[in-house]
Formats: C-alpha cells, sequence, structure tokens
C-alpha cells in the first residue's frame, strides 16, 4: 500500500499494534539526554529499581543551563550548578555517555546529535525537550516528549503511542536572495497557526525544500513545534547522504551500503495521501519577522504592526491586543521603524556554523549600531572551534559583538543570558513568548541576515536595508 | 498514579489563548531536581504582575478546574507544567485544543486534559464568571463536566480514560511486553546508531 514518508518509518518501528483502542508500541533508536527533563527520571528508575534497556542508544550532553562565559569556573548559579552536577552523577551511576561542558562534543542536543552521525535518515529519535522535530531533517521520526516518558524510554526503549495524521507542507519555486530557511518557516507557522499542525506530522517537500542545505532543513523542522505539529520531517536525498557520510558516528563500509539502500525507499510514494495539505509559493516570500507573543504572529518585514481590528476571529483579536500590549508597539509602525536593544545570534534553530557564516557576512566591514548589544552564541563547542578556525570570531569582535561558548543561552535564558524587563530583541532563536528572553522581555523572531542587517541598523533591517555599501556576498540565498 | 473517577472543585476561567509551559512555569523554576514543589511557579509572571488575573481573585483563588482557551500548554515538552497545575491544586483542564506533548504529560500524572467544544467553553467561561466560586465537576467515566445546572461533554481519548481511572504505571504496563521488545531488537539492522563505544570527530 502506497506511504508517506512518516507512516512508512512509523511501520518500521513497531514492536507492537495496538488493540482494543491502545496505542501501538514504538521502538525507540536514539534517547538524547540534558540536565532540565532528566533528574526525575533517573530518580524514577532508582525508586523502582529499574536499569536503562539500552545505555548504547543514550546520550547526554549539558545546554539549557551552562553558562556561556567563564566555563572553566565553578557555575556560580547554585541550582544550575545542583542540576548539572546531578546530570553527571546519574551518567555516572548508569553508565550514560557524557558530553560535558568543556569537552569538545558539548552543546545544544539538536546540534550535537547530527553533528556526531547519531542522527540518520529512518531512525527514530526522541529528547525530553519539544525542539527534538529538528533531527525530522535528515527523514528520521524525531519528536519531544516529556519527563515520564523520558523514564519510559530509558526502562523500555519504547513509547505508547498512537499514529500521527500527516500533512504535506510543499514549498514550491526558489527563495530570493536575503531570504532563508527561517523565513519560509515562519510564513508557514503564520498561514497555519501555532495550532494548525496539532495531530500531524508535517514532511517538508517542494523544489525550494530541496534545494536548502542540511542546516536549512535542520531550521525548518526545529519549528515544526511551533505550528503545533508533533514532528517535522524531510525525505533523504544526495544532500542528507552526503551531510551524513564519514560522521563519527555514521555507518560504514558494508554498513553504509545498506543503510544507504533502505534510505533511498524512505520517501513519501507518489500516490500516498496526506490527510492534509499546504502550498507556500517561495518566489514571493521575503524576510519575515514576529511582531507579537507567539510563532504565528508575523508578518514579512516590509509590513507594519498589525491592529487587533484587523483580525476576524475574536481569539486572535485579544491575543493580538494583549501581544501588542506586551511587546509596547502601536498598530500602523512599519516593522522596521522598531528599534532593538539586543540582538542574538544562536540556538538550535540557527546556531550552526552555516547561520554563524551567514551572520558574519552581513557583518564583515560595517560597523555595529552604538546602542545594540550583540551575543553571539554557537550551537556546539565544535561549531564554536570551526567558526574560529574560518576566522569568524574575528568578524564578530571586530564588529563588537559577544562572542561566546556553547549552549542554549538567551533562547530560553535559564543562564545568565537574559533580557531585562522591557528590553527589546531580534532573536534567531524559535520564541517569542512572553517572559521567554528573560522577564518582560521583548522578543522579535528573525533570521540570521535579518540579525545581522539589524545589529548595523538598530532597527529591524533586511541586508537590502543595507544600502549602497550592500556586499554582493550578502545577496547569495542562505540557508 | 492516584485513581482518578469524578472531582469537584471551583472552576477557574482562564480567558486566554495559547497559554504556552513558558506562561504555566517560566524557566527559572526549572532548575529544580525534584518532582514536587512546583506551585509557586505557577503562572507566576501573571501571578506577580498582574492584580486581575484570574488566580489572583480570592475566590478563584483555591480552583481545582481550569477551563482555558485554545491551544493550551503549547511550546517547550517541560512536565514541570503539569506538576505546577498538580502542585497548585488542579485536577483538570478543560479546553478547546490542546498542545499534544502537554496533553501526554497531564495523562502521564494523573491530570484530566478534556477537550471541550467552542460553544461550551463560552457558555461555561461565562458560568464562571457570571458567579464566581461555582462548583465544576469532572466526570471522568462519562466524559461530562456539570457546572450550575449545565451539563458539558468532552473528550478524553479511551486509552488514557481507562489509564486515569485505573491509576495505572505506563512503564509496568509496557513491560509486560518486553519479550516483544526484545524480539523486535533481534531484527533491527547493524547500521542503525549506538552512542557506544563513543566516537568523536578526533
Amino acid at each position: 500500500m502506497a506511504g508517506t514518508l512518516a507512516e512508512k518509518v512509523w511501520a518500521d518501528h513497531v514492536v507492537r499494534r495496538g488493540e482494543n483502542g491502545e496505542p501501538d508500541l514504538l521502538y525507540i533508536d536514539l534517547q538524547l539526554l540534558h540536565e532540565v527533563t532528566s533528574p526525575q527520571a533517573f530518580d524514577g528508575l532508582r525508586q523502582e529499581g529499574r536499569a536503562p534497556r539500552r545505555i548504547d542508544q543514550t546520550i547526554a550532553t549539558e545546554d539549557h543551563n551552562t553558562p556561556t562565559i567563564d566555563i572553566d569556573k565553578p557555575i556560580a548559579d547554585i541550582t544550575s550548578r545542583t542540576q548539572i552536577e546531578t546530570l553527571r552523577r546519574n551518567a555516572e551511576e548508569f553508565g550514560v555517555r557524557i558530553h560535558s561542558l568543556g569537552d569538545k562534543e558539548q552543546g545544544i542536543v539538536h546540534v550535537v546529535g547530527p553533528q556526531l552521525g547519531l542522527t540518520m535518515p529512518g531512525i527514530t529519535v526522541v529528547c525530553g525537550d519539544s525542539h527534538t522535530s529538528t533531527h525530522g531533517a535528515f527523514g528520521a521520526l524525531a519528536f519531544g516528549i516529556g519527563t515520564s516518558e523520558v523514564e519510559h524510554v530509558l526502562a523500555t526503549q519504547t513509547l505508547p503511542l498512537n499514529p500521527f495524521k500527516t500533512m504535506a507542507v510543499t514549498v514550491t519555486g526558489a527563495l530570493k536572495p536575503g531570504v532563508t530557511a527561517k523565513d519560509i518557516i515562519l510564513a508557514v507557522i503564520a498561514k497555519i497557526g501555532t495550532g494548525g499542525g496539532a495531530g500531524y506530522v508535517l514532511e517538508y517537500r517542494g523544489e525550494a525544500i530541496r534545494d536548502l542545505s542540511m542546516e536549512g532543513r535542520m531550521t525548518i523542522c526545529n519549528m515544526s513545534i511551533e505550528a503545533g505539529a508533533r514532528a517535522g520531517m524531510i525525505a533523504p536525498d544526495e544532500t542528507t547522504l552526503e551531510y551524513v557520510k564519514d560522521r563519527p558516528h555514521a555507518p560504514q563500509g558494508a554498513d553504509w551500503d545498506e543503510a544507504v539502500s533502505y534510505w533511498k525507499t524512505l520517501r513519501s510514494d507518489d500516490d500516498a495521501v496526506f490527510d492534509a495539505e499546504v502550498v507556500i509559493d517561495a518566489d514571493t516570500l521575503e524576510p519575515f519577522v514576529t511582531w507579537g507573543t507567539n510563532p504565528g504572529q508575523g508578518l514579512p518585514l516590509s509590513g507594519e504592526v498589525p491592529a487587533p481590528e484587523d483580525f476576524v476571529d475574536e481569539t486572535d483579536r485579544f491575543a493580538a491586543e494583549r501581544a501588542l500590549e506586551y511587546m509596547d508597539l502601536v498598530p500602523g509602525t512599519a516593522l522596521k521603524d522598531i528599534k532593538v536593544d539586543t540582538v542574538f545570534m544562536g540556538s538550535c534553530t540557527n546556531g550552526r556554523i552555516e547561520d554563524l557564516r551567514a551572520f558574519a557576512s552581513v557583518l564583515e566591514g560595517r560597523t555595529k549600531h552604538p546602542d545594540v548589544r550583540v551575543l553571539v552564541v554557537p550551537g556546539s563547542a565544535r561549531v564554536r572551534l570551526q567558526a574560529e578556525q574560518e576566522g569568524l570570531d574575528k568578524v564578530f569582535l571586530d564588529f563588537g559583538a559577544e562572542w561566546r561558548q556553547a549552549g542554549c543561552s538567551m533562547c530560553l535564558g535559564m543562564n545568565p543570558d537574559q533580557l531585562a524587563p522591557g528590553e527589546r530583541a531580534a532573536s534567531t532563536s524559535n520564541r517569542n513568548f512572553e517572559g521567554r528572553q528573560g522577564k518582560g522581555g521583548r522578543t522579535h523572531l528573525v533570521s540570521p541576515v535579518v540579525a545581522a542587517a539589524t545589529a548595523v541598523r538598530g532597527t529591524l533591517s533586511s541586508p537590502s536595508d543595507l544600502g549602497a555599501d550592500v556586499a554582493p556576498s550578502d545577496l547569495q540565498p542562505v540557508a | 498514579m492516584e485513581a482518578f473517577t469524578t472531582h469537584t472543585g471551583i472552576g477557574v476561567p482562564l480567558r486566554r489563548s495559547n497559554v504556552d509551559t513558558d506562561q504555566i512555569i517560566p524557566a527559572v523554576y526549572l532548575k529544580r531536581v525534584t518532582k514536587t514543589g512546583f506551585d509557586d511557579g505557577l503562572f507566576s509572571a501573571w501571578r506577580t504582575n498582574d492584580p486581575d488575573f484570574v488566580l489572583n481573585q480570592p475566590v478563584y483563588a483555591k480552583g481545582s478546574v481550569l477551563v482555558a482557551g485554545p491551544d493550551f500548554g503549547t511550546g517547550s515538552s517541560r512536565e514541570h507544567a503539569v506538576w505546577a497545575l498538580r502542585d497548585y491544586g488542579f485536577k483538570a483542564v478543560l479546553s478547546t485544543r490542546f498542545a499534544e506533548i502537554f496533553r501526554g504529560n497531564a495523562g502521564k500524572q494523573g491530570l484530566v486534559a478534556g477537550i471541550l467544544s467552542q460553544d461550551d467553553l463560552e457558555q461555561l467561561w461565562k458560568i464562571l464568571e457570571e458567579n464566581p466560586g461555582t462548583e465544576v465537576t469532572v466526570d471522568l467515566d462519562n466524559r461530562q463536566a456539570h457546572a450550575a445546572d449545565a451539563t458539558f461533554r468532552f473528550e478524553v481519548d479511551d486509552y488514557t480514560r481507562w489509564r486515569l481511572m485505573e491509576g495505572l504505571d505506563d512503564i509496568g504496563l509496557t513491560l509486560r511486553h518486553e519479550e516483544d521488545i526484545t524480539a523486535f531488537e533481534a531484527t533491527r539492522p547493524a547500521w542503525m546508531p549506538k552512542t557506544l563505544p563513543a566516537r568523536t570527530a578526533d
């Protein structure tokens, strides 16, 4: 029978079909752990006298709480330090591989997995973090879970789950220069809404998706959760194979050949039926930015702050009213006139090497706006090392940006990297929720090149606003 | 997990949509390594800064049935959001749509997450706002909520309802099928990812 990509991966992982309304029991190939959502899961194992079933399919790193400066000193925040030490103790007690602060493989879980070659097509990946959807870029079925489920996977390497519905998100055409993967996903979320993907696995397809690098694809799948979707997926192709090949944990020799012949079957059949479909025309997309307090409240950067009356639906109108109040914005204001205090470049959405390159290409030879603080936080220690090898750190430092150590940092402000009350940020991260980046902080979600142009001009801007001195490299399409 | 059949308590109308888990409990409260004691973090920004916030009104402060707008529990997967609601005293949340991870987490912790129709949500909000302090009875067996003289039907899937009513531990249920898991593992191809022995680029 014809099937979609998601259905095929699901079918290949069913340990036991549910009977009489029971969910299916799904096998989990890989679990990623971090310090925030795992301590209570390990406690649960201890209380019940259970051991992790497959430590060889489990890996831990430290990311959410970790400081991005002075990482060689003890962590100043005692509760953060305790949480990280708890993870280290649990990893040691149960024999789980861990990459701690200071290790070259430490970093945001969703950057580390692909980087090590552990993330590969056709596998199931879970983590106690909603942005686990990132790994779907490889054609893996990857989704975030809660702490009870983390414990469940540790104990059984499975999860009881009801099958998801499937939605095709077809992105036709080609992106214009200066428009990126981030703009595609912000446009998708604005179109279908923060609940539009609920119950679905989104499969991104179409020319514009095929043309993206793996890192661009990860940016897109990463934010599937922001549309309420359980997961996002992209069928593996040559771009995927090239990215995975020769990574530390990639299959080798005959295993590689066997894996590739299986991976090539991982695409939705031509006559597969999706439960829903949306189409986005990449040719018409512009750089996107959010104006409100959920990721669905976004508009092209050339637009204006909307008025609550613009919304027909009463719930949307009420939400817009609240959002404008929190964001301190006046309807009709040109988005490009909004002044920002901080630019945050990083996160599991946009903290990879291509993101840093794109950001640097716009900054190079330009001067930072004096009122703007710029924080550049690589997604992993290895991304940081690579950026330094390429001299990107010099570009950031010459520009007047702060070049930090790897972690989640200001994306969620669990460490000291936070916005002050009332402070406004252009952020390459994934959530513009009230207070997300610091109590009272205000967030506009943007792509790395928009973040860079904003750091130059001091107001939300795209590289095309930088005038006569636009470097040719600014106008190359980037991931 | 404690078994749930019915619960009666004060209904709390939360007239907001897209209540994400960062609002339910901000990240700063997530540093603890325990599974209880999260009630102080519940809706902390709104409870601290907004005197009109529903839980700041004494009549609703002891509520245990939350009635919220669409897309409740979006965003971060933090189960702490469910722990905070539970620790505060909530036994059930009713809404027209839940984020899936939140709904899954609620089911693991004995918190009922029932789905109402839009019309019923509006009517229930009206009852709870016009007569603050009105009690809502959540009858999981019949999937009904009663408030004043009105009855509302809510959805909970059969499996979750059964587990909640029996108070069953999911891991114990799964381990009944351990032989199936072992048999499945024997069929997995050799190229599947293994984290051990550890390999790195250098």
